[in-house]
């Protein structure tokens, strides 16, 4: 296969970058492989936007390195295939819908018919507002634009920075519609996004930065550990608990790592006399994980 | 070079789409109106006038209404280059543009290109629309009409290049503001120099002349101004006519049309650089 389609969509090491004394971003490495869904989460100020603007050339790294689609950044040409959707979404006013679709695929230097253009209008909601004025257009419509604008000229790799803050709760079950559908077709997406239930439910990977550096990086499962057992319980003696080895007790309520065999356990337990009144499987949520990742030092964390 | 292209007709477009020539074109109808008016009653009042004196008076305001021109085109443009730059910077257009494969520098000069074919249209159209008008009124026509115009596009250049450097570091109005107090108080020293040169006093003149290399838009409009009055008009005015604002005595030189194309394209140069540095 050709290195160049065999490396990572992107390829960031040891991003750093100050603005005045205060350091934004400091040594963020991540990966986006060939079709992943990667969210890139963490509080206000944490570096996100930072990072995206870095990696698409908008901002100049004071050090690190950055690979786009396997072409070093500093090569416009890495960007062909890229589509992004800004946090600050702005589009000439002036322009119709249309035109402004026209002139990022003239500046893309691709041949995209009017037709798939019309196509990528519709799938964002647009169809029968392409030949009005962006000038006119609500802040919602303007996001949809932006959205129709990162995917109109084919892209391999699309960065969406927040891309459902102006949207009503139909305009972001459509967007999640698309990053699934993007998905499906072997797109890779980085996406930054405040929802982490967005994140939750269309990521493979996530990428947790806080105060400028990545405070965790991983799989879902990696992140959120392995899924675990809660048990009501009651006649538990010394021996059940030595059985049981319940990471948290809550009265008759105890937490165990999910064993291989629950009813075996379930089994086991009976037979130790004790009364089984529930049981169900537990995991923690993303976002539970996430107040307790940025609750600890950063320094501590991996 | 098609992305230079792409973003000079855009630029153009932004231009008629935000009605920018619209409101152009009406302020200098009123300004050829009001001009041929005015040429129309120098005529009548003063019909006994030499032919020489005709043509004195013809020069003379020819200049001042094309000084008006220039001066539109200027204050336009650099005040057109300006939002253009770090306006789309500020508000966030510039975001998503500068992140298709292209590079700032080409974005830059389709931007710069489209300006000056913008000013360059506009004193072409305005200042032949003016020589037709002279014409008709007193029956006077310039010696070197194109050479002019060229200059006066020149000098449109040489403002909006400067303004667009200013864009590339600060806001959009400060950069037109800017450029704009620049050209003014280039030209007052280009006065106070040629009356230092009207006086005989080297030191006042030398105002002028350095004025005119830090910035050529006062050199290109005396260059101007010199292909648009009659050649026979300084002898026959003879020593006093130096000090006049509106007359020129002498044409540019090779060396400093060569300066005035170095000098623009080292401030472009300047804000590609500035640019290409810019965090957006």
């Amino acid at each position: 296969m050709d290195p160049v389609t065999q490396s990572p969509a992107v390829w960031v090491s040891h991003l750093r970058k100050r603005y005045r004394k205060r350091t934004a971003v400091d040594g963020v490495s991540f990966t986006v492989g060939r079709g992943e869904v990667v969210g890139l989460l963490g509080p206000n100020g944490a570096g996100k936007t930072s990072v995206i603007k870095m990696m698409l050339g908008l901002v100049r790294p004071d050090a690190g390195e950055v690979m786009l689609l396997g072409q070093p950044n500093t090569d416009p040409r890495s960007r062909q295939r890229v589509g992004y959707l800004p946090e600050l979404f702005r589009y000439q006013p002036w322009l119709t819908a249309d035109e402004v679709l026209a002139l990022h695929v003239r500046l893309t230097g691709l041949k995209v018919s009017d037709r798939e253009r019309r196509e990528n209008l519709a799938l964002v909601g647009l169809a029968d507002r392409s030949r009005d004025r962006v000038g006119g257009f609500s802040k919602g419509m303007q996001q949809r634009l932006g959205l129709a604008v990162a995917l109109v000229a084919r892209p391999e790799l699309v960065v969406l920075d927040e891309p459902t803050s102006a949207l009503d709760p139909l305009g972001r079950a459509d967007v999640r519609d698309l990053l699934l559908s993007l998905r499906q077709r072997g797109v890779a997406v980085l996406l930054n996004s405040h929802l982490i239930g967005e994140v939750e439910r269309v990521c493979d990977r996530v990428v947790i930065l806080d105060r400028g550096r990545v405070a965790a990086a991983g799989t879902l499962p990696e992140l959120l550990g392995r899924r675990t057992l809660r048990l009501r319980l009651t006649e538990v003696t010394s021996s059940v608990l030595d059985r049981l080895q319940p990471t948290e007790t809550d009265g008759d309520r105890y937490t165990v790592a999910m064993p291989d065999d629950v009813p075996a356990l379930v089994a086991d337990l009976v037979k130790l006399g004790v009364h089984v009144h529930a049981v169900e499987p537990a995991r923690v949520s993303l976002e539970e994980r996430l107040l307790d990742i940025l609750r600890t030092h950063p320094g501590e964390q991996q | 070079m098609n992305t230079v292209v792409t973003i000079a007709a855009l630029t153009l477009q932004e231009a008629s789409r935000r009605r920018v020539l619209r409101s152009l074109a009406v302020l200098t109808c009123v300004l050829l109106a009001l001009s041929a008016w005015g040429f129309a009653r120098l005529d009548a009042e003063f019909g006994g006038l030499t032919s020489g004196e005709a043509k004195i008076a013809g020069s003379t305001v020819l200049n001042l209404v094309m000084f008006g021109f220039s001066l539109i085109a200027a204050l336009g443009t650099a005040f057109l280059a300006g939002p253009t730059l770090s306006g789309e910077v500020e508000s966030g257009i510039a975001l998503a543009m500068m992140t298709r494969p292209i590079r700032r520098s080409s974005v830059l000069a389709g931007k710069w290109l489209g300006l000056v074919a913008f000013g360059a249209g506009f004193v072409t159209a305005a200042g032949s629309a003016q020589f037709v008008i002279v014409r008709l009124t007193v029956g006077y026509w310039p010696p070197h009409p194109v050479t002019g115009l060229a200059l006066l596009a020149g000098q449109t250049a040489a403002l909006l290049t400067l303004g667009l450097l200013f864009s590339t570091v600060i806001s959009p109005m400060a950069s037109g503001i800017v450029a704009v107090g620049l050209f003014g108080a280039t030209w007052i020293a280009g006065v106070v120099g040629s009356v230092g040169d009207a006086l005989g006093n080297p030191s006042v003149a030398m105002v002028g002349t350095v004025s005119r290399m830090l910035l050529p838009t006062d050199g290109l409009w005396r260059g101007a101004m010199n292909s648009f009055q009659d050649p026979a008009l300084l002898a026959q005015v003879g020593s006093g006519a130096e000090e006049s604002p509106f007359l020129s005595m002498a044409p540019l030189t090779g060396a400093y049309l060569a300066w005035a194309a170095i000098w623009t394209a080292l401030v472009l140069g300047l804000a590609a650089l500035s640019f290409q540095r810019r965090d957006l």
